[in-house]
């Protein structure tokens, strides 16, 4: 206990520490030797003992002095300290680095039939119009999908459609031929005015092709309320069309026939963005409601009238997303899906 | 009938036509220009080629601009002789399909021209071998234009006719039809017709059974024409535009019935005088009466069929098919034409009980002009007396039933309101007076007398298609019309949103497969009731399924096939079961809304067709990637998609352990909810899968989303979440291998009581410390109270508790 508390000997113990925290180099050997250099071990910590035997009147002054060299030190010991865990924290995020090009997956895709999508999206837009959509069974009973409908039991235009019968025949149930048994049921069960859209299945005995499909389906609409008119039909006709194809898409109506609507148009929509340019498309069929089907639902013609409107959702897709095969969507090849992720 | 300008085309009819609803489908004809011309075969050489085909390389006489010259043609047939009058296309001409004839080198000859064969020229599939003129009787000039000469410039517009259109199936109604559409004269050539008229054959017209009380047969002309000669030929202008229409040239007197029907509309008969036994009588069928049809069939008469007769019996299915015994032929010396209106349904119903449809039953099923059979036997008549040295021999008979034209009244301003354009009651009248109506106009009415014509007018809704289509469809205004506040979709349509969004969500692609099955496919999955089409596509997939799986399966077959392996594929539809539903067998009548009793009975004869989701899984579940072993698809997946269903539906769900017909006996659950089995879960029968080429593990499972719509809550009420820090524990119970783990959880649950607020099985141990046949389940507790917060203790007598009652229901021990 021969050594005195000078400047000097303050000086040598904080440059000794320094020293020592000049040679650390990561921070898992900086925590290990803390108390070597900053701690109770430390040259500037053992200078407190030689401060008892400073006499009291130099006490105060000698308690600046290793105050001032521990202060040093201390920050010195904190800029190291936040360096080095500084350097530790990026290495260990180096170490941790992958390949994000060849991380795997784990969430797996799943893919809507663009079909199924096709006919929600028709159905959102009339929703969006007010229209709700109608449901009916798409085994029905023979009434349903003809009689109501104004097709004469001997009507050559029941040939026209080739339907598919269930045994025994003479319980008149078949596999409908298109929507519009949804439509009758939808007169008979809804009250006035409708506005309905018929989303689904239909099936008629086409061989399978490139353009056919014995099962398939349509989206048909029908409204009936006072005062509608062909104009109505139109108007609702390009409104639908606008939203499918563009607003540059427009309509053409051609004289045609159909049993339950008189008169009867066919429709064509201009497709701006045909491939190989812009084009007429054939694109379904519509008219004004057939009294006959009204009187078939209980509903007087001389004061409700009303329109009616189908169209092919297997042909919109074909022209309106390029699908050039119809085998493509019977198929159930989970490719046909994948490709339109959930884009209709 | 109407003049066309000398440079229309077939296809700027169509164009024209289309407007008035006449769909165009295709142009025939006319794809041939010069010159082609007539020639004459000099000499020829025979000369055998390398690839082992004998080529003629022929001198052949022609004549261009009047002066003869002789070309060396080179011939690939060897039909013909020299001295035969050929066809021969010179360098320049283009035949039917875009073929240029060119001057060209073959077969070490310079070939200057072709010589044509039928089908070169368009004139029928005749290619074996050039065409000889003189086996179709012509003996031209050398030199003669062959186009003008064989009527080869002819073309024909096709168009398609709407089954309302009758009249639209002969030139006389296009070509009214085009004077709509264009405004161009119409001339109706049945006014340039000068009667024929004959009397004295015996005619009974006699229906005892009338169809919905019509009369089979309200007119019946008979004309005679004799001395005809058997020889004449049917001339080629006559023998092309048959071919333009699909018709084959068969004789004289056939083709011409045929022409005249094209030309007019009315169908015609010609029967063979002298093979005619007695007069002639239309009349229902007997039961039992046979007759020998053109076609040489026998054809059991049905007693709804109406017949012509002669006194030996029927002479032919009236409006469909003439009989064998009176036919003409080639050495008819006298025929009698018959022009006759029958009822639409009554042909029909034949035509399609004999599976008969014919031209004459097309056109009268649709509607015949009811005032020109006078006309149509006419000029039948008069062409036999030009073309077939024929005269008339006075004999005929005509029998007329009352007939009037049906009236419709309308008012004027009825078209106007139904189509939304404002139309004058000038517009309206002048259009129905342009298509042959008869209009008197009182006040703001119109009564219209429809023309014979267009049986199709019926209703004042016909009046204004005719009005609307005469003036335009493209004159019709936009009009948006706002429809009452809706209510979007139903509850029903949103659950079948979320449910396919959810599954596709979680990795599964949607499919839509075809539901016919075959009756095995339909037994896969256990015997259900199915139905059974009568007309299938294909016998072997000839009923409606009662399942979703089979239509995946196959689909999974065929996606592997492809190179697809790794499949989670989803269906969503219907399924049809024969539920024993009475049966309706008398429909009601169309155009009037039947009773709620009859349309309930409708409605409850029409079998039940549920809508079910299905998934099927097989291959990977994901894929082997870096760092990562692949995990395959399965029993495992298919129960997360349950979940992911009920979760949807906001429903929740027992999983009820046993063997289903199609699982495998392991691995297979029912899915209850609320005590109801809605469906299964599990892995499709290894044979079952190695029977359709599928990997022994695919999962699969299918729901009924009725059943669970029925139960699912419109609206879900919240639940407080406790907030107090909760507390977990593990527990390992040993139990007998045969506890279902759901049952031993349930015990948990139970015995720990309220406290216990989540439990989740983590490891199901079997093996080295436990006796064979046990087995350890350990579960993950989570305890909580809503009011304080927990101590070990009050968990640790909760858990003690628990195991006290899984101890009784199922002998679970602690694991030491």
């Amino acid at each position: 206990m021969s050594e005195k508390l000078t400047p000097e000997v303050v000086a040598n113990a904080l440059q000794e520490s320094l020293s020592a925290l000049a040679a650390v180099e990561d921070a898992a050997t900086l925590r290990n030797q803390k108390a070597q250099i900053v701690g109770d071990s430390s040259p500037i910590s053992r200078l407190n003992a030689l401060i008892k035997a400073v006499p009291n009147e130099q006490k105060a002054e000698a308690g600046k002095l290793v105050g001032g060299a521990r202060a040093k030190l201390n920050q010195a010991f904190e800029e190291k300290e936040v360096k080095l865990e500084s350097l530790a924290a990026s290495e260990a995020l180096a170490n941790e680095k992958v390949d994000m090009t060849a991380a795997p997956k784990f969430l797996k895709l799943g893919a809507r039939h663009p079909l199924s999508l096709l006919m929600d999206q028709v159905s959102d837009v009339f929703v969006g119009m007010g229209w709700e959509i109608a449901d009916g069974p798409e085994l029905e009973n023979e009434w349903f999908n003809f009689d109501a409908l104004n097709f004469h039991p001997d009507h050559p235009a029941r040939a026209m459609q080739d339907t598919f019968f269930v045994r025994p025949v003479e319980n008149h149930l078949l596999l409908r031929t298109h929507t519009s048994p949804v439509q009758v049921r939808s007169l008979l069960e809804r009250e006035l005015p409708v506005y309905v859209l018929c989303p689904g299945r239909v099936f008629r005995t086409d061989e399978l092709d490139a353009t056919h499909t014995p099962v398939f389906h349509q989206v048909e609409g029908l409204a009936i309320d006072k005062g509608l008119t062909m104009a109505d039909l139109r108007g609702t006709l390009e409104h639908f069309a606008r939203v499918m194809f563009g607003d540059e898409a427009k309509i053409r109506l051609r004289p045609s026939f159909f049993p339950f609507t008189e008169p009867s148009a066919e429709l064509d929509v201009w497709h701006p963005d045909a491939k190989g340019g812009p084009r007429w498309v054939e694109w379904g069929g519509c008219g004004m409601v057939n009294p006959n089907v009204l009187l078939a639902a209980g509903i007087d013609p001389e004061v409700y009238s009303g329109f009616a409107f189908g169209m092919g959702i297997e042909r919109t897709l074909m022209f309106r997303n390029g699908v050039k095969d119809m085998h493509d969507m019977v198929e159930a090849d989970v490719r046909f899906s994948a490709q339109f992720g959930s884009v209709i | 009938m109407v003049e066309l300008g000398a440079k229309i085309t077939p296809n700027d009819v169509m164009a024209e036509l289309v407007k008035v609803g006449l769909e165009e489908e295709g142009s025939h004809g006319g794809d041939i220009s010069g010159p082609v011309v007539v020639g004459e075969v000099l000499s020829f050489q025979a000369e055998e080629q390398k690839n082992g085909k004998t080529i003629r390389w022929c001198q052949v006489r022609v004549a261009t601009s009047g002066s003869e010259e002789i070309r060396g043609i080179v011939c690939g047939a060897a039909n013909f002789a020299v001295g035969d009058k050929v066809v021969v296309s010179l360098p320049g001409a283009v035949l039917p399909g875009g073929f240029e004839i060119a001057a060209r080198k073959t077969y070490g000859h310079v070939s200057d021209g072709m010589i044509a064969s039928a089908k070169e020229l368009g004139l029928g599939d005749e290619h074996e071998g050039i065409l000889v003129l003189s086996s179709i009787g012509l003996d031209p000039e050398i030199g003669l234009d062959a186009i003008a000469l064989l009527g080869l410039d002819e073309s024909a517009a096709e168009v398609n006719v709407t089954p309302d259109r009758g009249y639209c199936l002969s030139i006389r109604g296009i070509a009214r039809e085009y004077s709509h559409a264009t405004g161009v004269k119409f001339q109706d050539p049945v006014l340039t017709i000068e009667p024929v008229m004959g009397s004295g054959f015996a005619l009974e017209v006699k229906d005892n059974a009338p169809i919905h009380g019509k009369a089979g047969c309200s007119q019946f002309v008979l004309v005679g024409v004799s001395g005809l000669d058997a020889e004449a030929k049917v001339p080629d202008w006559m023998v092309n535009r048959l071919k333009l229409a699909g018709m084959r040239s068969i004789s004289i007197a056939v083709d011409i019935t045929n022409y005249v029907m094209l030309e007019l509309g009315q169908p015609l008969h010609a029967y063979d005088l002298d093979k005619l036994v007695g007069g002639i009588s239309v009349r229902r069928a007997k039961a039992g009466e046979e007759l020998i049809t053109l076609d040489q069939k026998t054809r059991q008469l049905h007693e709804e069929d109406l017949l012509i007769c002669d006194e030996q019996g029927p002479i032919g299915i009236a409006g469909v098919m003439g009989g064998a015994r009176t036919e003409v032929s080639s050495s008819t010396k006298a025929v009698l034409i018959e022009a006759a209106i029958f009822d639409p349904i009554s042909i029909a119903r034949s035509a399609r009980r004999h599976k008969l449809p014919s031209e004459a039953s097309k056109r009268f099923e649709r509607g015949v002009d009811s005032s020109i059979s006078r006309a149509a036997a006419s000029r039948a008549a008069r062409l036999l007396t030009e073309l077939a040295s024929g005269s008339f021999s006075g004999v005929g008979a005509e029998h007329s039933s009352d007939f009037q034209l049906p009236t419709i009244e309308m008012k004027l301003d009825y078209p106007g309101q139904l189509v939304g354009v404002e139309y004058s009651a000038d517009e309206v009248i002048a259009s129905l007076e342009e298509i042959g109506c008869t209009v008197t106009k009182i006040e703001d009415l119109v009564q219209v007398i429809v023309p014979s014509w267009r049986p199709d007018i019926t209703h004042k809704t016909d009046l204004v298609e005719e009005v609307a289509r005469l003036i335009g469809y493209d004159k019709i205004p936009s009009r948006l019309p706002v429809a009452p506040p809706g209510r979007g979709l139903t509850a029903r349509q949103k659950l079948r949103r979320r449910v396919l969004a959810g599954l596709t969500g979680a990795g599964f692609v949607e499919v839509l497969n075809y539901p016919f099955v075959s009756a095995e496919q339909n037994s896969w999955m256990g015997p259900v009731g199915a139905l059974e089409l009568e007309n299938p596509m294909q016998s072997e997939a000839s009923f409606l399924r009662t399942s979703l799986v089979p239509g995946l399966i196959s689909a999974a077959a065929r996606n592997i096939s492809r190179g697809s392996t790794d499949l989670a594929l989803l269906e969503e539809g219907s399924v049809f079961l024969s539920n024993g539903a009475s049966a309706v067998t008398t429909l009601p009548a169309g155009n009037v809304r039947p009773s709620e009793m009859t349309l309930a009975a409708l409605k409850a004869a029409i079998p039940m067709q549920p809508r079910l989701v299905s998934g099927l899984l097989t291959g990977h579940w994901l894929p082997q990637s870096p760092g990562q072993h692949s995990i395959l698809a399965g029993y495992s997946q298919a129960l997360g998609a349950v979940e992911v269903v009920m979760q949807q539906a906001a429903v929740s769900f027992e999983i009820s352990q046993l063997e289903i017909a199609g699982l495998h006996p392991g691995r297979a659950a029912h899915v209850l909810v609320a005590g109801k089995v809605v469906g299964f879960v599990g892995e499709v029968h290894p044979e079952l899968a190695s029977q359709n080429h599928l990997p022994r593990s695919v999962g699969v499972f299918e729901l009924n989303l009725d059943e669970i719509f029925a139960v699912a809550p419109d609206l879900v009420q919240a639940q407080e979440l406790g907030v107090m820090t909760a507390l977990t524990q593990d527990l390992s119970l040993v139990v007998d291998v045969q506890v279902s783990a759901a049952d031993l959880t349930q015990s948990i649950v139970t015995g720990a009581g309220d406290l216990l607020e989540e439990i989740r099985l983590v490891d199901d141990y079997r093996g080295k410390g436990l006796d064979a046949g046990q087995k350890s389940l350990t579960f993950s507790l989570l305890y909580r109270a809503h009011d304080r917060t927990l101590t070990q203790a009050e968990a640790t007598a909760a858990r003690d508790q628990a195991v006290e009652l899984a101890n009784q229901q199922f002998g679970a021990t602690l694991r030491g």
